[in-house]
C-alpha cells in the first residue's frame, strides 16, 4: 500500500490532537508515515504508533525554533524525496498552510487547504471543503503531483489502530532561504487551563452582548460547567473584552465543535463563517430578528445577563 | 533610493451578497456585487504608513483578476497608493493559488519592489497561502502574518501572534510580508484622495507582456479540480423560546436531552 506523509504538530513531542486525526483519514488513502521536527520530536513516536503510523520520521536542530516556516519545508520536501508518498496531509493551521504551500509549490504540486474531510478516489484523493461562511460544501482533488492537503480540526475522529511505528532519522539539508526570517524572541502563551479553542467539544462564545471585560466571568463559568473553551466575536476582541486568541470567525479560529454556545452575538457572516460546521448551535440573544437564530438548533430570546447565570447554575445542580 | 513598496489587493466578491458558484464551478463574479477584499485594506494601510515613516517610498498595488477589478486599485489608490497595475487576461480564469502567485511573482519582478505587503487571506478562497508562495517564488523572506510591522535600514520587523506563542521577527528587505486585522484600522479614502486617485496612472498588463503562456494558468493549468459543489442544506429550524424567566433552565433541559449534561 501507498505510504502518506503526515506532518506531525506537537508541543515539546506533545502530539496535538488535529495530528491524531489527521492519521485517521491518512489510512484512509495509505499507511500513514509521520514526521515529526525539532525539540522532542523522538517523543511523539508512541502516540503516532497507537494511532496508526507505520513510520516516524524525526529531525531536530535549532533552526526549527530559531527561523519562520522555511527549515520546515526543507524537512518536508527531504520527507517527500524520502518516501515517494501518495499524499502529504498537514494540520490546516495558519503555519502549516504555508508549510504546505511552499511545500507543494516545491515539488510541482497542487494543494487544497480545509479540508474537512478525504476520501480514496480513482484519481487520488478527494478532499471536501466547507467555503463561502460553510454555505457550500465542494469535493475536490489535486490533479498534478503529490497531493499536499492541509486538514482543519475536528474533521475526523482520533481512532486507536496500533502500527509498529519505528522511529527512523531523516536526513536533512537546509536551503539558503532556511534561515531568512529570524524569530529573535517568543512569548509562550499563557494556559488558561480550558480545552484548546480549535479542539474543544463544546466552545462557549461571548459577544457585543456581553458588555465589559468584566462580565466575560459570565461566560467563563458557563464554559468551565461544562468543560468548554471560550470563544469571542471580533466585537468583543476589539473593544479589549477578551483576547484575540480566542476569535471565533473568518480572522480568528474556525471551529467545529459538538457543541457551540453564543451568547450576545448577532451572527454576522464573518462570524458564522468560523463556526457554522459545529454540530449543535444554541443562542441566547435578547433580540429575536438576530440573524444567529436562523442557525440554532436551540435559541432562547432573553437577556444574557439573565439566562447564563440560571444556566450555569442548573448544570452545576444536574452535574452534582 | 526610493522604497519601492509592492501592495498585493484581491477584488472578491461581497462576502454580505449571495456568493455562490458558475457552471464550471468557478465562482461567479457576475451575480454578486464585487470589492477590494477588506483584509487587504489593512496590507495597503501598513504600506502607507511604511511610506510615511521612510524618507522617499513609493507604492504600488497589483491585482490579478478581471476587468472589474480596477474597483479594487481604485479604493487602494484613493487611500493614497501612488500607482497601479492590473494584471488582466481571460486566460486566467480559473486560476488556482499556485498559478496566482506564479503570475503575481512574474508582475512584482517587472514592476520592481523592495517590500511586497499582502493580506492575511482573501475573504473568498481564504487559503492564506499566497504571501508564502510569492516568497518561496521570489526567493526571498516569508515574514508574515504580523500584527504590527515596521522597516527601518533594510531590515523589516514585526510580530507574529501564533497558537502557541507570539513570536518576534526580523528579516533583511527585499522580503514579502503579510499583515492581519490586528495590524491596525485602516483609513478611508479622504474626498481628496478619491479626486487624486482619477488622475494617478493604472498600468494593464496581460500574459504575454509576462512572458506567461495560456497553459500555465487559468483552469487548463490549475493543479487542482474541483469536482462539484452543492450548497450546504438549510440547518432544519430550531426550537425558540423567550425567557419568560425559565430560559435558562429550558436551555438546560435540552442540552440534558442532547447528552450535553
Ligand atoms: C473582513 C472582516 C473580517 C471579520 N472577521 C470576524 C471574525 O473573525 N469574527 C467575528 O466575530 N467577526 C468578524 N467580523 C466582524 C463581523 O462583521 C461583526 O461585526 C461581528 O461579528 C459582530 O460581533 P457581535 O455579534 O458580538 O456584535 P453585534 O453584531 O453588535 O451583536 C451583538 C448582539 O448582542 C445582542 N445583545 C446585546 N445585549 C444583550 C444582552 N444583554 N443579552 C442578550 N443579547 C444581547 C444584540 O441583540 C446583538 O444581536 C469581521 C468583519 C470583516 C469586515
Ligand atoms: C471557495 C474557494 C476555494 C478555493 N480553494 C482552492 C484550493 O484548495 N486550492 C487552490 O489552489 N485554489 C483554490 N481556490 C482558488 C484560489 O482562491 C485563487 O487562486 C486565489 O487567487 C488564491 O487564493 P486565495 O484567494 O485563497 O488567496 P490567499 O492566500 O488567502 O490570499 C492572501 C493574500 O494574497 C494576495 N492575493 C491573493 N490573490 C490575489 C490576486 N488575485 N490578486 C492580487 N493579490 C492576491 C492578497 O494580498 C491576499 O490578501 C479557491 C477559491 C475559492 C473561491
Amino acid at each position: 500500500m501507498a505510504e502518506v506523509l503526515v506532518y506531525v504538530d506537537h508541543v515539546d513531542g506533545a502530539v496535538r490532537k488535529p495530528t491524531l486525526e489527521l492519521l485517521t483519514l491518512a489510512r484512509r488513502v495509505g499507511e500513514p508515515v509521520a514526521v515529526a521536527l525539532g525539540a522532542g520530536a523522538a517523543d511523539t513516536a508512541a502516540a503516532l504508533a497507537e494511532h496508526g503510523a507505520v513510520k516516524v520520521l524525526t529531525h531536530d536542530a535549532a533552526e526549527y525554533a530559531d527561523y519562520l516556516v522555511v527549515p520546515k519545508v526543507d524537512a518536508l520536501q527531504a520527507a517527500v524525496a524520502a518516501v515517494s508518498p501518495a499524499a502529504v496531509l498537514v494540520p490546516s493551521s495558519a503555519e502549516g498552510k504555508e508549510i504546505a504551500a511552499r511545500l507543494a509549490l516545491r515539488i510541482g504540486s497542487g494543494i487544497i487547504t480545509d479540508a474537512v474531510d478525504l476520501e480514496a478516489g480513482d484519481e487520488g484523493p478527494v478532499a471536501t471543503q466547507s467555503v463561502f461562511a460553510a454555505s457550500f460544501t465542494t469535493k475536490s482533488r489535486v490533479s498534478k503531483g503529490t497531493p499536499v492537503i492541509t486538514v482543519k480540526p475536528n474533521s475526523a475522529a482520533v481512532e486507536a489502530a496500533p502500527a509498529a511505528g519505528a522511529v527512523e532519522a531523516l536526513d536533512v539539508t537546509f536551503s539558503a532561504q532556511a534561515t531568512g526570517t529570524k524569530v529573535t524572541g517568543r512569548t509562550p502563551r499563557e494556559s488558561t487551563g480550558r480545552p484548546e479553542l480549535t479542539e474543544a467539544a463544546i466552545v462557549v462564545s461571548g459577544g457585543r452582548g456581553v458588555n465589559g471585560a468584566e462580565n466575560f466571568a459570565l461566560i467563563e463559568s458557563l464554559a468551565d460547567s461544562l468543560g468548554a473553551a471560550v470563544g469571542a466575536s471580533r466585537a468583543a476582541v476589539d473593544a479589549g473584552w477578551y483576547p484575540h486568541t480566542n476569535q471565533v470567525g473568518q480572522t480568528g479560529k474556525s471551529v467545529s465543535p459538538q457543541l457551540y454556545i453564543a451568547s450576545g452575538i448577532s451572527g454576522a457572516i464573518q462570524h458564522r463563517a468560523g463556526m457554522q460546521t459545529s454540530k449543535t448551535i444554541v443562542a441566547i440573544n435578547k433580540d429575536a430578528e438576530a440573524p444567529i437564530f436562523d442557525l440554532v438548533d436551540y435559541g432562547v430570546v432573553g437577556d444574557l445577563f439573565d439566562v447564563v447565570p440560571q444556566l450555569t447554575e442548573e448544570i452545576k445542580v444536574r452535574k452534582g | 533610493m526610493s522604497l519601492r513598496i509592492v501592495v498585493t489587493v484581491k477584488y472578491v466578491p461581497d462576502a454580505t451578497g449571495d456568493r455562490h458558484f458558475a457552471d464550471d464551478l468557478t465562482v461567479d463574479r457576475d451575480d454578486v456585487d464585487g470589492l477590494l477584499s477588506e483584509l487587504d485594506e489593512y496590507a495597503v494601510e501598513q504600506a502607507l504608513q511604511i511610506a510615511e515613516d521612510a524618507d522617499d517610498a513609493e507604492i504600488t498595488v497589483l491585482t490579478v483578476g478581471p476587468e472589474d477589478a480596477k474597483d479594487a486599485l481604485r479604493k487602494a489608490l484613493s487611500m493614497g497608493a501612488d500607482k497601479a497595475i492590473h494584471v488582466e487576461d481571460d486566460d486566467l480564469h480559473g486560476t488556482d493559488a499556485i498559478g496566482t502567485s506564479l503570475v503575481l511573482a512574474k508582475a512584482i519582478e517587472k514592476a520592481g519592489y523592495d517590500l511586497v505587503i499582502s493580506g492575511m487571506a482573501s475573504t473568498d478562497g481564504t487559503m492564506g497561502v499566497v504571501p508564502a508562495l510569492l516568497a518561496e517564488r521570489l526567493g526571498v523572506p516569508q515574514v508574515t502574518l504580523l500584527s504590527e510591522v515596521s522597516v527601518e535600514d533594510g531590515v523589516v520587523k514585526g510580530r507574529r501572534d501564533g497558537d502557541a506563542a507570539s513570536e518576534q521577527l526580523q528579516a533583511s528587505l527585499p522580503a514579502v510580508v503579510s499583515v492581519t486585522d490586528q495590524s491596525g484600522e485602516a483609513r478611508y479614502p479622504s474626498f481628496k484622495g478619491i479626486m487624486a486617485a482619477k488622475k494617478k496612472p493604472v498600468q494593464s498588463w496581460d500574459l504575454s507582456d509576462l512572458d506567461l503562456e495560456a497553459e500555465e494558468v487559468g483552469l487548463e493549468g490549475a493543479w487542482t479540480a474541483v469536482d462539484s459543489a452543492a450548497a450546504r442544506p438549510a440547518r432544519t429550524a430550531g426550537t425558540i423560546v423567550k425567557d419568560e424567566g425559565e430560559g435558562g433552565k429550558q436551555l438546560a433541559e435540552f442540552l440534558a436531552g442532547q447528552k450535553f449534561i
